[in-house]
């Protein structure tokens, strides 16, 4: 957990710590049955080229996780998450390296809030995912 | 303006319908088994959910009329909205209603789109987050 940020302290621009995940379809099935989201496309290999994919593909809500984790993990104990969005552009595989990057693009002031674009970046550094946020930062 | 094909009458007709409203209680091994499957460390879980733990709870999507005619579906876009944080305990009330139905022309032929709103209520009336989800529908794979 990184150090409480604040309002203050934000400007445009401001890079917030890279997220790298490394999905597994072991994650697949794990998170299936975590979030009840049984479509086989997730994890049933034959399936999924019977529906005109290569394999199976990562859920959306998953990569929608990690897309409001690298702000999660950065905003501390005290930032608040008001609002987030995510738009699947493309689809993500397991064995791939996956990595979160966000930045602020907007500063409230008067709110104490930050809006953030989010992008996730497949290994070939195709953005496939992305994101935004609204964040509410104490004051210093 | 182009004529719709893929939405039908019946299709159309079932836009605001609200699904089946359903109640789940939070649970804390639920949370812990959620952020180990996202990869989570966070030290805040489980005493406060996850953004997008509300999604493991289910939820009562309206059905859709001659759906066959699109059976193939992905996820396409989501947008949270959160109120007061989500804790071990409590209630939460879930309703998802269908809100538009709208059809565009992508590179695997004609899509449906389908925008669906759900709301999260806990057990003092708070809405703790809102949900809109943006479900891509398609024909059978030709």
């Amino acid at each position: 957990m990184s150090k409480q940020p604040f309002i203050n302290d934000m400007t445009v621009g401001f890079k917030l710590p890279v997220l790298v995940k490394h999905p597994t379809p072991r994650q697949l099935v794990q998170y299936a049955g975590a979030s009840g989201d049984f479509y086989e496309i997730h994890y049933d290999k034959d399936f999924a080229v019977a529906q005109g994919l290569q394999g199976v593909i990562i859920h959306g809500a998953l990569k929608s996780a990690w897309i409001a984790q690298v702000v999660t993990d950065w905003m501390g104990a005290a930032g608040l998450l008001r609002s987030f969005s995510v738009r699947y552009r493309d689809m993500d595989v397991p064995g791939d390296t996956l990595t979160c990057t966000a930045k602020v693009v907007e500063k409230d002031d008067a709110a104490g809030t930050i809006r953030c674009e989010i992008d996730l970046v497949n290994s070939e550094g195709k953005v496939t995912t992305t994101g935004e946020a609204l964040v509410e930062l104490p004051a210093r | 303006m182009t004529t719709p094909t893929i939405i039908t009458p019946a299709m159309q007709a079932a836009v605001g319908v609200v699904g089946e409203q359903q109640v789940a209680t939070i649970e804390h091994g639920a949370i812990l088994r959620f952020v180990e499957a996202i990869g989570d460390t966070n030290p805040s879980y489980p005493n406060i959910a996850p953004p997008t733990f509300l999604r493991s709870l289910g939820r009562a999507i309206p059905e859709l009329p001659d759906a066959e005619s699109v059976p193939r579906a992905l996820d396409g876009a989501s947008q949270w909205t959160y109120g007061p944080p989500v804790c071990p305990g409590d209630t939460v009330e879930i309703a998802t209603t269908l809100h538009s139905l709208k059809e565009r022309e992508g590179k695997m032929g004609a899509m449906l789109i389908a925008d669906y709103v759900t709301l999260y209520v806990n057990q003092r009336g708070e809405t703790v987050a809102t949900q809109r989800n943006t479900v891509i529908r398609m024909g059978a794979q030709t």
